[in-house]
């Protein structure tokens, strides 16, 4: 009982739930279930795209281009809408989902068959993505009067109380769920981060899954990408500049160890929503928006420093820093 | 740079890749040496004097930067935190002028705003053994965020006039006072991590720190000094920067870390740590320096010399491995 008492989840939930008791005292409309809501929603984009950098960092990885094919797959989507408003949403989910997917890929091959490290790799592809969507767009946004209704109108349709958005984050959720705890695949997440040496010889192939993790992440960007285009109604080329760094603090905080290997899909979505709290707390405590950049990046600091110490308490690996660096 | 110090650690691995990563230098002043003529070709501007001065603002900043950054990569550790360093440091700058201090007390507390950053990031990596790509994620938004809060949309404007030296001035004819600090800098760098006790110990950590801790080398110290090198050298790019611009956003510098990773990626530094070279580093410089100047004569927007600089980084990366897969 004390040990589930001293995991991150509770840690964290406990933080959360503190965050939430805290802001009540003084403005109790915000933690109106309706507005709980509200937040939720706003938090689900982070949301999905952690769960897809989880997978990522759990096989000893970084996909620093998430904002960047977001950004890339919604300028692409929402010209496709502007110039044929006639293609249905369907379509178009499949197509962002296709072309997120192709271009996490591309990632994946680079550090599947060239070996080289996904830091490297993801800084590289992330700005190649940007500056695809200037060369794409010419710099010129679509606005919200290009956009077809249906094609604004699909994340914010409201079925059973909940936006279409909420529900797709909370689908999402619950496949990488059975992903992780009921595949081979996503046992094999695990098994290349914690050990790639011994994963080798239980037979699966490192790069192979690392490749798999990227095209999840890719996938999650994309659909993302017009989901993102879709609910503000409006594309170009800076949209979610930086973001790819809130989505790894997601991570972080969540409990995911840097190191691969260690961490829950539970803890990532706790991680999201306690960023996505702050974030929309902010200006109801009248704090300056600008404080949000210095509120996240103590949070990463504090978390890291809470990951290594649960990881050194356990005693895992002795020689973890030696053998990280061989 | 086999050189015949006491302890025999070679700067690369003898791998088929490394034997061509061995004339990386000279293959990258070859592509150097390339685009300055293609340059001089493609627009008529370019071999003009003033021209050629004004090109060097596109790296010397960036380069300063660049070699601390690839002693820190060489031991095996990374700073992505620099341009935030940069941004705070402005800030810091910005809000000492307007309390009407002189440009020596800006020079200091520019330097010292950096020093400070270093030893934060420093601390927390080698004090806690923190992975520093984390920490640094982490004091990226910091150090910016805290620039955000003091400025917000505002800017600093209303550097004493004396202070505009560091960016603007010249020392000789074309020859600016950022570029001799370039060149010196890039002097005593190279000296540092060919020619010195230091420099092995660098080399030694990034290709394993356990055996290099069993060999006598305080490996925290080394790292932490790294750390506080990375933190002065942005410090006084942001001197330079501010200098130069004359103001102060909370914007300054956004994105300068992911540069300066590459430049120092390009000259040859492995990402994974234990090589590299100074020199290497320099040619990357110039390169980029060259490739944004050239491009930019010929009016291709900055956003799509993004695109070059991205397919260089993997391509400068994947082509040596290709090379390797191929002759094996």
């Amino acid at each position: 009982m004390t040990q589930y008492l001293k995991s991150r989840e509770a840690i964290l939930l406990g933080a959360i739930l503190a965050l939430l008791a805290m802001i009540a005292t003084r403005f109790p409309a915000f933690v109106s279930p309706g507005n709980l809501l509200n937040v939720f929603n706003d938090t689900a984009p982070l949301i999905i795209l952690a769960l897809g950098q989880t997978v990522v960092i759990l096989t000893r990885c970084i996909d620093l281009s998430v904002a960047a094919n977001l950004a890339l797959t919604g300028m692409v989507v929402a010209m496709l809408n502007a110039a044929a408003p006639g293609v249905p949403i369907a379509v178009i989910l499949v197509l962002a989902v296709s072309l997120g997917a192709i271009l996490g890929a591309i990632n994946g091959v680079l550090v599947w068959k060239l070996s080289i490290p996904p830091i490297v790799v993801t800084l590289g592809t992330m700005t190649v993505f940007r500056g695809l969507i200037f060369v794409i767009s010419g710099g010129e946004w679509v606005n919200a009067h290009e956009m077809s209704a249906a094609f604004t109108g699909f994340p914010r349709s409201v079925v059973l109380g909940l936006p279409m958005l909420s529900w797709i984050a909370l689908g999402i959720a619950a496949l990488f769920l059975l992903l992780v705890f009921r595949t081979p695949l996503g046992r094999a997440f695990y098994a290349v981060g914690g050990n790639p040496h011994a994963a080798v010889y239980t037979g699966i192939v490192v790069g192979r899954t690392q490749f798999w993790a990227f095209v999840l992440s890719g996938a999650l960007a994309g659909l993302t990408g017009y989901l993102w285009v879709a609910r503000y109604a409006v594309a170009y080329v800076d949209i979610a500049a930086g973001f790819e760094l809130e989505v790894v603090a997601a991570c972080v905080i969540g409990g995911i160890s840097i190191a691969g290997g260690a961490g829950t899909l539970v803890g990532t979505i706790l991680g999201a929503l306690f960023l996505g709290i702050v974030k929309n707390a902010l200006p109801v405590v009248d704090i300056s928006p600008f404080w949000q950049l210095a509120i996240s990046g103590s949070a990463i600091i504090v978390a890291v420093t809470f990951n290594v110490r649960q990881n050194r308490r356990r005693g895992r690996i002795i020689l973890k820093r030696a053998e990280g660096h061989a | 740079m086999t050189d015949t110090s006491a302890r025999h650690i070679p700067d690369r691995l003898h791998s088929a890749a490394a034997r061509l990563l061995k004339s990386w230098e000279v293959l990258l002043l070859a592509v150097a040496v390339a685009i300055f003529v293609a340059n001089s070709f493609a627009s008529p501007y370019f071999l003009n004097a003033w021209n050629l001065s004004d090109a060097t603002f596109n790296f010397t900043e960036k380069a300063m930067i660049a070699f601390a950054m690839a002693l820190l990569i060489i031991s095996g550790e990374i700073d992505l935190s620099v341009a935030s360093i940069i941004a705070l440091a402005s800030t810091a700058m910005g809000a000492a002028a307007q309390l009407g201090l002189g440009a020596p007390a800006l020079v200091l507390i520019g330097l010292a705003t950096g020093l400070a950053c270093g030893a934060f990031n420093g601390a927390l990596v080698t004090g806690l053994g923190l992975p520093s790509i984390v920490v640094t994620i982490g004091t990226m938004s910091l150090f910016r965020g805290i620039s955000y809060i003091v400025l917000g949309d505002q800017a600093y404007r209303g550097y004493p006039p004396e202070f505009a030296f560091f960016g603007q001035g010249y020392v000789a004819w074309v020859i600016s006072f950022e570029f001799v600090l370039f060149a010196v800098l890039a002097l005593v760098y190279g000296v540092v991590l060919h020619r010195t006790n230091f420099g092995r110990a660098i080399f030694a950590i990034g290709n394993n720190p356990t055996g290099a801790l069993f060999s006598g080398i305080q490996v925290r110290r080394v790292k932490f000094i790294l750390f506080l090198l990375t933190g002065a050298m942005s410090g006084i790019a942001a001197i330079c920067l501010t200098s130069r611009l004359g103001s102060t956003r909370p914007s300054i510098a956004f994105g300068w870390e992911l540069e300066v990773v590459t430049m120092v990626v390009l000259g040859g530094v492995s990402i994974l740590g234990g090589s590299g070279s100074i020199p290497g580093v320099v040619i990357a410089a110039f390169v980029m320096g060259l490739v944004t100047f050239g491009l930019g004569l010929l009016n291709v927007p900055g956003i799509v010399m993004s695109i070059f600089i991205g397919l260089l980084l993997i391509g400068v990366i994947a082509l040596p491995r290709l090379w390797a897969m191929r002759t094996r």
